[in-house]
């Protein structure tokens, strides 16, 4: 399937949601240190070189959500990322690997800055995503939030990234969790909805597992591990168990939910880690943007050096690549 | 080359193998190889193909190894002895240290040569097996550095031989060499015929070193020349192979007196309860069966199911199983390579095929197999019955068995169903669960939500026909040391039983006709045989015992197997029995001495008393003779626990008839073994007097039973007993012998016991204790 120009995530059906389903999940077993193996030898039964190393990092590209969420954030940065997000590359590394245009998967930021992303983008269908939902804490009354993504919508993002109210989780509130998030999912009308998780806050994976399984039933299309702001984003063993618990859910209900990894992904190699979790748990189906987003910011200068060693046999500065 | 836009289509992983410019160029330069003898390489004798199993390529010649040419390692071993030995501890930690290092600085070029001969993917020789052998050089240069502190007053063996397979050549070397240097041995080693290259490999590193001539030595050749080793002038046999070979093995140095630890085959447990981590749980099954192309000995290759999950597991197990990639070894994407050598793919194939044909249905991942090389894609069956022979037999190949089972009773009545013991994995959970199971497998190794599992600080060996002894950790270095010199008495042979009438009463002043009978599950049993014989005294007959055969151990072994609670007693339990035993003991020392006056013993007063002292002190041992836990991986708990064998035969002395037989029968029951004793043949009141004694200490019917009678045809009995986990023997030399061979049916431990001055200090200590038990290390790893 060739990414279209145009909304990603447009092409993909919507998660309906289904009712709370506790059993699905109540007692769901994930062994920490079985999952640490696992996540541990994905890189090392997997690689990728050469020819396959600089598509693997294309697609990472196109997997992007470029992400600026800082309380210095202006307009002006926004639309230096937006410019780097349509053109991610360097014209002449595009060429050298015989790509004629690239862009990453969306553009993530403030609801305030929305308007910004929106106007620098217009015309490239990169779709404009926003974090909503008082992030990164979530901790604001339910109307506000709720006007929150009403707003950001109405600004003119495609997808929200809504956080979830932790507290639910670690008090096992799952019909609390469920309402606020069906609740947030019917606000954010015909814009996607991505439901960050906040795993380091949620500490063990059987929480992790759970969050996922009533954020799917909720109607979530995307489940994102972190905000970026939590002490651990994302790992291998959370996205592992995740990615499971997408699994199970699009086993009973036909629905294929998207995952995104936020957070702490640094590095090509961390973009070819990930990928390979994908690959293996998921299938490829879950490589493209409409099912998969890495939420990065500086990653892609560390792919944007890698692939134009690959290009040119020589090592880069990124000081000659354009900022993000 | 695909484009990077035809890539980014498909989003395949593209080859990526890795370089073989450096190994080629090192098996090009070494041309033949001769063996390693004495510090340096022989001219190459006559040779063998050494061919790579992915592609069938010639690797290299090597020489079969001769008779002469073993004999010549051996020598050379012989001669290294005195100096290597005497070293300092220090100063062989050093040379230990030195060969870590240098693995270490050779891990690529040692993982490519490893992956090139025995066909595993390169990524586990460079992620496992040479890192754990490097980890197994270090953890030993630590023993040699510690052993003066550790084990005083025991020394090396001597020249070991040791025989290893080509499964993890490498590796299994480390296994080997390792303690055995580290305890002051020298070594000839012959690697497997498949798999000899890193072993010549190794060999250059031990030059390179430093390594004192002769300390080490390489003779390669194929199972004759294994057997030539076996033959030869050496103090230990160490071998890793096949549990056919380990019972010829122990036929062939039956009467020799040289030491054996055997570890064999496996047709492991992989239990999984239905509140297990079930994605876990599979993707363990990936690491048990389908690692190392399944050529593991320890393989968990009988997964047991939980109803319930069975259906969710075998979905989810077929699912994985498809994205395995098997192919070319070398690249770094590859989950499986090839089999070692097409004798054994044959063998895979023909088992397989015979699972199908006796109806168990076989579900196998749809991959592409190489077109030329030695390929077997993975797969499992289903549908198997316990009868099928794919249940029972170790195919040694990447297949396993699946079968479900409905309680925890069930799964460890399914998990022991085996003849071997070497592993268990167990996935739940339940804390409870896991370890109630993890305590009744009967493996010697066992694996919780976790499997093939190794660390140097851990001992790795199994139960039943798996083997005995242990390699790694405390346990595992033990098998390198001598025992403690003793001073071994000569001990009278006992005359054949009389069985013909008397013809005049017996010389003792008894008012009532007293016969004393077998004792068998706490009573006393009439022997099968219907006869009974004299016991003679200084004066004359004292008595009649009963004429024990066959049939009186099998009844006796039954007893003993039935009274399996007191294995599960805790030792404080024991030992409450034990000081009661000694209670009872001392309010009759006055008629046991008298009958040993009348038997004619030295000094019977003093003979009763120590016998009083050994029962107090094995009492103390019996809950104060623990495991440990060792050191081993981070958020890991590796329990190393004794567990009885289960049921014993013990064949006392025949001198010291009261002292003797409660100074083996003592120790064993101490760690909740069951026995079945043969007491002094000449002698054997001693013993029958204690039946009341024991009637009245609380000791439950059948831990101990005893069969008076000739004493080798018993003993021959026990040690053929499939059923007898262990036994000790005391007496000539051709019943040792003899017992050895005929142990060699289910592979039972033995100990041949030297009759001494039981009074002394070598009539007691832990190394009883040790001999009485066997080493399970329970792997825990924890976190959530």
């Amino acid at each position: 399937m060739q990414v279209e120009r145009g909304h990603p995530l447009s092409h993909n059906e919507r998660n309906p949601g289904v009712p709370l389903a506790a059993d699905w999940f109540d007692h769901v077993a994930v062994n920490k240190p079985a999952a640490e193996r696992r996540a541990a030898t994905l890189t090392t039964r997997r690689t990728v070189k050469k020819e396959w190393q600089a598509a693997w990092l294309v697609n990472a590209v196109r997997c992007i959500d470029l992400t600026t969420l800082a309380g210095d954030d202006t307009p002006d940065r926004v639309r230096r990322l937006c410019a780097k997000a349509r053109q991610p590359l360097a014209d002449h590394i595009l060429l050298g690997l015989g790509l004629d245009r690239l862009a990453t998967g969306a553009v993530c930021v403030y609801p305030t800055m929305v308007s910004t992303a929106v106007k620098a983008l217009a015309g490239t269908g990169i779709p404009v995503a926003s974090v909503a939902t008082g992030f990164p804490a979530g901790l604001m009354p339910l109307n506000l939030r709720l006007a929150e993504i009403l707003y950001a919508v109405d600004q003119g993002a495609a997808e929200i990234d809504i956080v979830i109210t932790r507290a639910h989780v670690l008090d096992a509130n799952w019909s609390a969790l469920y309402d606020e998030i069906a609740a947030m999912r019917e606000a954010c009308g015909p814009a996607h909805l991505k439901a960050i998780l906040a795993t380091g806050d949620l500490k063990t994976l059987r929480n992790v597992y759970k969050a996922s399984m009533v954020a799917m039933q909720a109607g979530a299309d995307f489940i994102k591990t972190s905000t970026g702001k939590e002490g651990v984003n994302a790992t291998l063993p959370v996205s592992l168990v995740m990615a499971r618990a997408l699994r199970d859910y699009g086993a009973r209900t036909g629905s294929r939910i998207g995952f995104k990894p936020a957070g702490g992904m640094k590095t090509a190699k961390d973009a070819i880690a990930w990928q390979i979790l994908m690959k293996e748990e998921l299938g490829n189906d879950w490589l493209r943007p409409e099912l998969f987003r890495l939420g990065a910011s500086s990653m892609l200068a560390d792919i944007e050096r890698q692939l134009e060693h690959h290009v040119t046999g020589r090592y880069a500065a990124s000081s000659r690549h354009a900022i993000a | 080359m695909p484009s990077v836009s035809e890539i980014l289509e498909t989003m395949d992983y593209g080859p990526a193998p890795e370089a073989t410019g450096e190994v080629a160029k090192w098996l090009s330069a070494r041309g033949a190889f001769g063996h390693y003898i004495g510090g340096r390489f022989t001219e190459a004798g006559e040779t063998f193909d050494v061919a790579n199993p992915a592609t069938g390529e010639l690797l290299a010649r090597v020489t079969q190894g001769t008779g002469a040419d073993v004999q010549a390692a051996v020598k050379a071993a012989r001669a290294a002895l005195p100096g290597w030995s005497k070293l300092p501890g220090h100063d062989r930690a050093r040379h230990l240290y030195a060969l870590a290092r240098h693995i270490q600085k050779r891990e690529r070029f040692l993982a490519v040569l490893e992956t090139l001969d025995n066909g595993k993917p390169i990524r586990e020789t460079r992620d496992i097996d040479v890192p754990l052998a490097a980890r197994h050089f270090y953890h030993h240069a630590g023993w040699a550095e510690m052993l003066e502190d550790e084990f005083p007053g025991r020394g090396p063996v001597g020249v070991c031989g040791q025989i290893i397979p080509w499964n993890f050549p490498l590796l299994m070397l480390a296994w080997k060499i390792a303690p055995a240097l580290a305890a002051g041995n020298t070594v000839v080693l012959k690697p497997a015929e498949y798999t000899p290259l890193t072993a010549l490999a190794f060999a250059e590193i031990c030059a390179e070193v430093g390594l004192p001539k002769g300390v080490v030595n390489i003779v390669t050749g194929d199972g004759a020349t294994g057997a030539a080793l076996v033959a030869a002038e050496v103090d230990k046999i160490a071998f890793t192979g096949s549990t056919e070979v380990g019972r010829a093995i122990r036929k062939a140095t039956a009467g020799s007196g040289k030491k054996l630890t055997l570890e064999l085959g496996g047709k492991s447990p992989f239990v999984v309860f239905a509140d297990a981590d079930i994605d876990g749980a599979v993707e363990g099954v990936v690491d048990a069966i389908w690692f190392n192309q399944g050529q593991v000995c320890c393989a968990g290759s009988r997964i047991l199911v939980q109803e319930g999950v069975a259906r969710e597991f075998t979905e989810r197990l077929a699912a994985r199983m498809a994205k395995l990639r098997v192919g070319d070894p070398l690249d770094k994407s590859t989950d499986m390579g090839a089999i070692v050598d097409p004798v054994q793919l044959r063998r895979i194939r023909d088992l397989v095929a015979r699972g199908e044909a006796e109806g168990a249905v076989l579900h196998q991942a749809e991959c592409r197999l190489p077109a030329k090389g030695s390929f077997f894609a993975p797969g499992f069956f289903t549908d198997v019955a316990p009868a099928n022979i794919v249940s029972e037999v170790e195919i040694f190949g990447p297949v396993a068995t699946l079968t479900t089972f409905r309680t925890p009773e069930e799964a460890v009545e399914l998990a022991n169903n085996t003849r071997y013991g070497l592993a268990a994995s167990i996935w739940s959970e339940n804390i409870n669960l896991a370890l109630d199971v993890a305590s009744r497998v009967r493996a010697g190794v066992v694996w919780v939500n976790a499997t093939n599992v190794f660390d140097a600080a851990a001992g790795f060996g199994g139960y039943r026909e798996s083997g005995f002894g242990r390699e790694g950790g405390r346990e595992g270095l033990g098998e390198y040391l001598a025992d403690a010199k003793i001073k071994a008495k000569a001990d009278p042979a006992p005359p054949p039983p009389e069985t013909a009438p008397l013809r005049e009463a017996p010389g003792i002043a008894d008012p009532i006709d007293r016969t004393a009978k077998l004792y068998v599950g706490g009573a006393q049993k009439r022997p099968d045989s219907g006869y009974s014989y004299a016991v003679r005294g200084k004066a004359g007959v004292i008595g009649l015992a009963g004429l024990g055969n066959r049939k009186d151990i099998r009844n006796a072994v039954e007893a003993a197997h039935k009274a399996a609670g007191w294995g599960k007693a805790t030792g404080h339990n024991r030992a409450q029995v034990l000081y009661y035993l000694a209670e009872n003991l001392a309010a009759r020392a006055a008629e046991f001495a008298a009958r040993l006056k009348s038997a004619g013993g030295p000094k019977p007063a003093e003979e009763v008393a120590a016998a009083i002292r050994r029962a107090f002190w094995y009492a103390a041992q019996a809950d104060k003779f623990d495991g440990a836990v060792h050191s081993t991986k981070s958020a890991h708990v590796t329990l190393a626990m004794p567990e009885p064998f289960g049921v014993m035969g013990i064949v006392c002395p025949t001198g010291a008839p009261l002292l003797g037989f409660v100074s083996l029968v003592l120790p064993a029951i101490a760690m909740g073994n069951r026995v079945v004793a043969v007491p002094s043949q000449a002698m054997p009141l001693a013993a029958t007097d204690l039946y009341q004694v024991f009637d009245t200490s609380d000791l439950p019917g059948g831990v101990v039973n005893i069969v008076t009678g000739p004493r080798d045809e018993l003993a021959r009995t026990l040690a053929a007993h499939d059923d007898v986990a262990a036994i000790w023997y005391s007496g000539d030399a051709d019943g040792t012998r003899m017992v050895e061979e005929e142990s060699a049916g289910n592979l039972k431990v033995t100990w041949s016991v030297a009759h001494r001055d039981w009074s002394g200090p070598e009539g007691q200590g832990r190394s009883f204790l040790t001999r009485a038990t066997q080493v399970k290390n329970i792997w825990v790893p924890y976190g959530e």
